[in-house]
């Protein structure tokens, strides 16, 4: 392009505020995808959540039992599939920090309730084999450097003592948001093992629907079979489910917007600013170009694409940025499983870091287009 | 044949009639120029002198297209300019005019090859074709060596070298001089001025030339004084005042 060294050498006339001006939509577009991360991760459930499935809770609150015994009576009300069950297991691995989720399943109806997670059959197998086996996510196991055969130490603090395990099968989500850090293992074994207090009781049920659009009658109905029992139910679709879950941590998506848009604000003003003074600087110049020929508009478009061009570079270095940190994983130890920038969010970060680009060097990019040559000649 | 009487015929280069520019400053009201004529042919190098706020720049850029009067009409090369749009005056001085400023005017940020390829950049021309002109332009001004330096690793002479190089790049209808040797020593003046002097005899370029310096004006074919906003023919000039060549 013949008017690129006009628009590099603008650029370059003060090399410090234009590194710094990058530096600063750099910076912004990293923290962007920092928080566009965090927010997928806190809503990965919902992006996942299967359109036919519903969750069952006790109405009181997820952390109440309910009886093993619903799983039949839900099994009759027309239009459901299938009924699987399982249980928060909250056991501590080594430390503390090592924060997984464990789940105690029913191994029959787990596996078909969710083909998303892919379990090899030979070691489905193995694992249904042995009483004190185990099945993790290819995630975790890589975290821990676990490999099929391990035995796995879990102490318990919902349920008491140290549960050992024995590794017997890795599991691998289909699609890229798919958790890959759960720990599963047989219902069995925490209902013989525990004292009688837990028999027959199980944490939540997934409930699958012949058609996904009966999904609201099938909850309303399953929660008024269970209606003025010692365990009534709250019936969701799995989507609202993993939504009302994330709202537990706050309002994250609107904690994220609020700072983004300080963020961007800010970054407007500071670019605009600098826009202006660059302008300002260079009175005589423009209005040289103006003079040997070049139109208001080429003006206009010169002082824009200078703007757009800090923009790009600087949102290209900070989501660059953001996508590096986020190779190398989850970097709370569990607490944010899903730890992905996305193309779709570096696309949007992207597009946002040109309009704020070109909404900050419009009005300078104008003031340039409307100079009047002779007035600025005569100023310097 | 160059007139300041409004007679002239209509082969001139340039043609100005009853040309008129007011100011407003204030509550006052400045008349600048009034009811100027002027006549200029292809090739004549024609000097304005006259005291500061005289009108002299004020006339230039009336030419050059970059102000436009309150009364009267310019035509030049047949084109009438006072009543062109502000795009189409633009792309009229990009084919017409090079201007050579007193502060040389360069863009400190482009080398001088980029200074005086930018007129050409509203061309057609190719790169290679535009690297040929450039050169030839900074060979006329003896500073094809110097292609590659920045405006602030030149002389003033050197730095308005460049700018006469860059106002004849693009091979223009006439060049509008504005105190090309305000700015410089009486050395690098006299060079600039041979230069100028150069274009119009091997080149026929037309100038037209503001200057507040005696010796300057002595080079030109003729001198006109502008007084009280109208110009009257060699007034406090040289012996070659008024007289064509």
């Amino acid at each position: 392009m013949k008017y690129s060294a006009l628009i590099l050498s603008n650029l370059f006339r003060k090399k410090i505020r234009t590194v710094l001006t990058i530096g600063s939509f750099a910076v912004a577009l990293f923290l962007f995808g920092l928080l566009a991360v965090v927010h997928g991760a806190f809503n990965q459930g919902i992006d996942v959540a299967g359109v036919d499935r519903v969750v069952v809770i006790n109405k009181v609150s997820i952390i109440q039992p309910l009886p093993v015994s619903y799983e039949e009576r839900m099994l009759r009300i027309p239009g459901v599939k299938a009924v699987t069950h399982a249980n928060w297991f909250g056991g501590v691995y080594q430390d503390e920090r090592n924060f997984f989720p464990q789940f105690a399943i029913e191994d029959d109806t787990y596996r078909p309730m969710f083909p998303e997670f892919v379990v090899p059959d030979d070691q489905w197998k193995a694992y249904m084999d042995d009483r004190e086996g185990a099945i993790v996510g290819a995630e975790l196991a890589k975290r821990f450097k676990w490999k099929v055969g391990d035995r796995i130490p879990i102490k318990g603090t919902i349920f008491q003592g140290t549960w050992d395990f024995n590794l017997r099968g890795i599991y691998q989500g289909k699609r890229i948001q798919d958790d890959n850090t759960q720990f599963w293992f047989h219902y069995k074994y925490l209902e013989e093992r525990e004292n009688p207090f837990w028999k027959g009781l199980i944490g939540w049920y997934t409930v699958k629907v012949a058609n996904p659009d009966d999904s609201a009658r099938i909850a309303k109905q399953i929660d008024e079979t269970f209606s003025n029992s010692p365990w009534e139910t709250k019936t969701d679709t799995e989507k609202a489910f993993a939504a009302s879950f994330a709202k537990q941590a706050g309002n994250i998506g609107f904690l994220i917007m609020s700072i983004g848009a300080v963020v961007f604000f800010t970054l407007l003003l500071v670019t605009g600013n600098t826009m202006a003074i660059a302008v300002r600087e260079r009175v005589r110049d423009l209005a040289v170009l103006k003079a040997v020929g070049f139109s208001d508009v080429f003006v206009l478009v010169l002082v824009l694409a200078e703007s757009l061009l800090i923009a790009a570079v600087g949102g290209a270095l900070g989501l660059a940025g953001a996508k590096l940190l986020t190779l190398g994983g989850d970097p709370t130890h569990g607490m944010l499983p899903f730890f992905y920038l996305s193309p779709q969010t570096v696309v949007v970060g992207f597009s946002v870091a040109l309009v704020v680009g070109v909404v900050a060097g419009l009005l300078p990019a104008i003031t340039a287009m409307k100079l009047n040559v002779v007035a600025a000649l005569r100023r310097v | 044949m160059v007139r300041v009487d409004g007679g002239g015929n209509g082969s001139s280069l340039v043609r100005v009639r009853g040309l008129d520019k007011k100011y407003q400053r204030g509550s006052e009201e400045i008349h600048v120029l009034q009811g100027l004529n002027l006549d200029v042919d292809a090739g004549d190098f024609v000097a304005f002198m006259g005291p500061s706020g005289s009108g002299k720049t004020t006339l230039l850029n009336l030419l050059g297209g970059l102000d436009l009067p309150s009364a009267g009409t310019i035509v030049v090369a047949g084109d009438e300019i006072t009543h062109l749009s502000g795009s189409r005056l633009t792309e009229w001085r990009a084919r017409h005019v090079g201007f050579i400023f007193q502060m040389y005017n360069l863009i400190p940020v482009l080398t001088a090859f980029q200074n005086v390829e930018l007129p050409l950049l509203l061309t057609k021309l190719s790169k290679a074709e535009r690297r040929s002109h450039v050169e030839m332009a900074l060979e006329v001004v003896g500073l094809k060596d110097r292609m590659n330096h920045f405006p602030r690793q030149l002389s003033g002479g050197q730095e308005q070298r460049v700018g006469i190089a860059r106002a004849i790049v693009a091979d223009p209808t006439f060049l509008l001089c504005d105190e090309p040797t305000g700015d410089l020593d009486r050395k690098s003046a006299d060079e600039i001025m041979d230069l100028i002097d150069r274009l119009v005899r091997e080149h026929r370029k037309t100038v037209l030339l503001v200057t507040h310096d005696p010796m300057a004006a002595e080079r030109a074919h003729v001198v006109l004084h502008l007084d009280k906003g109208v110009l009257v023919e060699g007034q406090g000039t040289g012996e070659r005042a008024g007289v064509r060549s």
